[in-house]
């Protein structure tokens, strides 16, 4: 205490932290990655612009795994649940995020997610992340990879401007391709070469969920990521 | 804008320190804020002077550090500058990103009686 007026003496400190501002979401996304470790479902995170086709692709990978592999998928949507629906149309069990403003999802919005979603039984796990190039990328939710759709009508500097999301997948879709041939001028190698400016092991797939272009990469693409075992054919 | 959700989890991680060391006021708050991060300096700071109002942080500083960004070969050590492509020059290895995408909470400064 001081003499003049009672106050307490006080005393500068500096504090080192060093810790990550999104550690909170760390956690948590740590947390998401036991729940499918246990449950062997393999996580994608999917991202992209608002129309890049994220709901189409998981509409054809519905259709295309119907039998071998158990979908399921959570998708982030600003107010409503259309993706949802279409992905429900297509056969599968999907569920809304409803993320409100936010614009990308975090991981404790795909914990609380997963309570709607049958607690197993499934080998899939697609997110499709809230439409946008930029913030999705920041938040792990505890997937096994990325995935980033860009469509081929976005323009080919698309990973040049926005290298974040482009450094950090293990994969890209340049999807529509069935629309090259209406955009004179526009070359398919552009996007693979800027992708490959930003990205150090840059896998690219040419896609068309129209005509199945490319699905058949896109799916051994999967499938080299799943483990031996589908928990489809165990039961 | 993500930037507003960072600050969030910004303040809280710093209230959570402060509380424990009995501060009563935050000084200056030092981040450190990658180029490749994904978090815009400008528009952080615009969140954290709406954010800070009415929390421990009302008065502080947010000081921005930029982190540039930095390829390095896995192999052999070799940084590698990307407009010149992400291959190392002497091995041929991809590189791996090194820094440049931290979004940390680096150090705190405030008032302890
Ligand atoms: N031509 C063509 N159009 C597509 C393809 N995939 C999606 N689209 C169209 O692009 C629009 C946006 O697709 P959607 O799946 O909703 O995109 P999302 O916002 O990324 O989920 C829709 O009108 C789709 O019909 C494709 O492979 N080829
Ligand atoms: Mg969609
Ligand atoms: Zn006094
Ligand atoms: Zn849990
Ligand atoms: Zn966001
Ligand atoms: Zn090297």
């Amino acid at each position: 205490m001081c003499q003049e007026c009672g106050c307490g003496d006080t005393e500068i400190v500096s504090v080192d932290v060093h810790e990550r501002i999104l550690s909170g979401n760390d956690r948590a996304a740590a947390h998401n990655r036991e729940h499918f470790e246990r449950s062997g479902v393999l996580a994608l995170n999917v991202m992209g612009s608002p129309g890049a086709g994220k709901t189409a692709l998981l509409e054809a990978t519905a259709a295309a795994l119907h039998g071998r592999f158990r979908m399921v998928a959570i998708n982030g949507d600003l107010a409503t649940d259309h993706d949802a629906e279409r992905l429900r149309r297509a056969g599968i069990e999907a569920v809304s995020v409803s993320t409100g403003s936010a614009c990308h999802l975090d991981a404790a919005m795909v914990h609380h997610a997963l309570d709607d979603l049958p607690p197993s039984g499934y080998d899939i796990l697609a997110v499709e992340n809230v439409g946008n190039l930029v913030c999705p990328a920041v938040y792990d939710l505890g997937q096994a990879a990325n995935v980033v759709a860009l469509s081929v009508t976005e323009g080919w500097d698309k990973p040049l401007k926005y290298p974040v999301m482009f450094m950090k997948t293990g994969l890209v879709l340049l999807t529509k391709i069935d629309l090259l041939p209406h955009l004179p001028g526009t070359k398919i190698e552009d996007y693979e070469d800027a992708v490959a400016r930003v990205n150090p092991m840059p896998r690219v797939i040419r896609l068309s969920a129209h005509t199945g272009e490319g699905m058949a990469q896109w799916l051994e693409w999967i499938g080299g990521l799943m483990k031996p075992e589908p928990t489809g054919a165990r039961s | 804008m993500h930037e507003y959700s960072i600050v969030g989890a910004l303040i809280s991680q710093v209230e959570g320190e402060a509380r424990r060391r009995g501060a009563r006021v935050v000084n200056r708050v030092h981040v450190r804020i990658g180029t490749v991060s994904g978090v815009e300096p400008v528009l952080l700071t615009a969140a954290f002077d709406v954010f800070r109002e009415r929390t421990l942080c009302q008065g502080a500083e947010l000081v921005i550090e930029r982190i540039a960004e930095r390829w390095t070969c896995p192999a052999c050590g070799t940084v590698i500058d990307r407009d010149a492509g992400l291959l190392c020059g002497r091995c041929g290895t991809p590189p791996r990103l090194t820094a440049g995408d931290e979004i940390i909470l680096n150090r705190i400064e405030m008032e302890v009686s």
